[in-house]
């Protein structure tokens, strides 16, 4: 793997030419890994939120599930990708702090169990659009970093505490 | 866009104004800490930063390096978050300079765990008390979240806190470092994008 290039939070970009996209850091945001196997064109979108709630904006394309999903499928088309040839993984979405009575997963918060509500939406839209969702390291209380080599649909996942594997 | 419409356009003055209130609330927390460690602590200029999302899980050197975040929400008058980051081999030599000897052996990590959450909190404590003299705000701490990982990871929980509807993240950083010790450590603070106007106006130099 070369050529490797970032996708920050909140961000998303597409690649045609065979580059790596790597989100570093994932805690209960949500990388979509998208590609079409035989153009080997892929693209990757770092999620933060499940919904927009009327406050997205294009300076910021990959920031909500809700929007994120269907940006990058146009994104892909536009680099030539086949609509119905469309594959996706996703990694992330886990909780990393548990903090009694006041935090994002009491019952009573906006942000109940943000990364499960992150790959709920992400699933939701997948589902919606007809895409596949053929890979998935999702979950529990740790951080992950993933590479996403575009011109195969390999994702590689890596942890602090679970080490390297591949989706 | 940015809700509120305010946060983008804070002129240089009240970038130092709250560059100056951060120096005074980490003036404070370095006492407080060189108290309970009994050494001396040394502290960097503080920074005020308008950042945007995906810059922020750089903060701490990068968003895969190895740390301990001990955070808490802030509620009352001008709600926020802070989290105190510290290098991972750096906390585990913190924590031990908190712990009697023989207390409990070297593998004992929820030992560790509790003097570093109770740090993130005597710290917090007294970074928001000097704060809430300097202004008359009240600062309301929750207990500290505790997480040992990648940087990058417990800094998104926290964008999810503050940054629901903003594209911006505003944050007032410090650096510390406990002398004769490879202690570094760095405490951020975060105020509400929303609740920044209380604050400013306490500072004399509110929204025109």
């Amino acid at each position: 793997m070369s050529d490797v290039e970032s996708v920050g939070v909140a961000e998303l970009k597409g690649s045609d030419d065979s580059r790596v996209l790597a989100s570093y850091g994932l805690g209960s945001c949500v990388a979509v890994a998208m590609y079409d196997p035989l153009r080997k064109v892929g693209g990757l979108a770092h999620v933060m939120l499940p919904e927009s709630r009327g406050t997205d904006s294009e300076e910021i394309p990959g920031k909500f599930a809700d929007i994120a999903v269907s940006r990058l499928v146009e994104k892909l088309v536009q680099l030539g990708a086949r609509r119905t040839g469309l594959r996706c993984k996703i990694a992330g979405g886990s909780k990393m702090f548990d903090i009694p009575g006041n935090n994002q997963w009491a019952a009573n918060s906006p942000h109940t169990h943000i990364g499960a509500r992150n790959v709920e939406g992400i699933k939701r839209e997948l589902e919606r659009l007809r895409i596949p969702l053929v890979g998935e390291d999702i979950g529990g209380n740790y951080g992950r970093s993933i590479k996403f080599d575009t011109s195969t649909g390999e994702v590689e996942v890596k942890s602090i505490y679970h080490g390297i594997s591949s989706i | 866009m940015v809700s509120g419409g305010t946060s983008k356009d804070l002129s240089p003055k009240q970038m130092d104004a709250l560059r100056e209130a951060g120096n005074i609330g980490a003036g404070n927390a370095s006492i407080a800490l060189s108290q309970m460690v009994g050494k001396k602590v040394g502290l960097s200029v503080p920074r005020a930063s308008l950042l945007p999302l995906a810059s922020v899980t750089g903060l701490a050197g990068g968003p895969e390096v190895p740390v301990a975040g001990i955070y808490m929400r802030i509620k009352g008058d001008c709600p926020g978050s802070i989290l105190l980051l510290l290098e991972r081999e750096g906390a585990l030599s913190l924590a031990d300079l908190m712990i009697t000897p023989g207390m409990s052996d070297d593998d004992d990590m929820a030992v560790r765990r509790s003097a570093l959450e109770e740090t993130g909190s005597i710290l917090s404590g007294a970074y928001l008390n000097s704060l809430g003299e300097l202004t008359g705000l009240f600062f309301k701490p929750s207990v500290p979240g505790f997480a040992m990982d990648m940087a990058g990871a417990i800094l998104e929980h926290v964008l999810v806190d503050v940054a629901e509807f903003e594209d911006y993240v505003l944050v007032v950083e410090t650096d510390f470092k406990i002398s004769g010790k490879l202690i570094h450590g760095h405490l951020v603070l975060f105020p509400d994008l929303g609740a920044l106007g209380a604050i400013l106006e306490r500072l004399g130099v509110p929204f025109e």
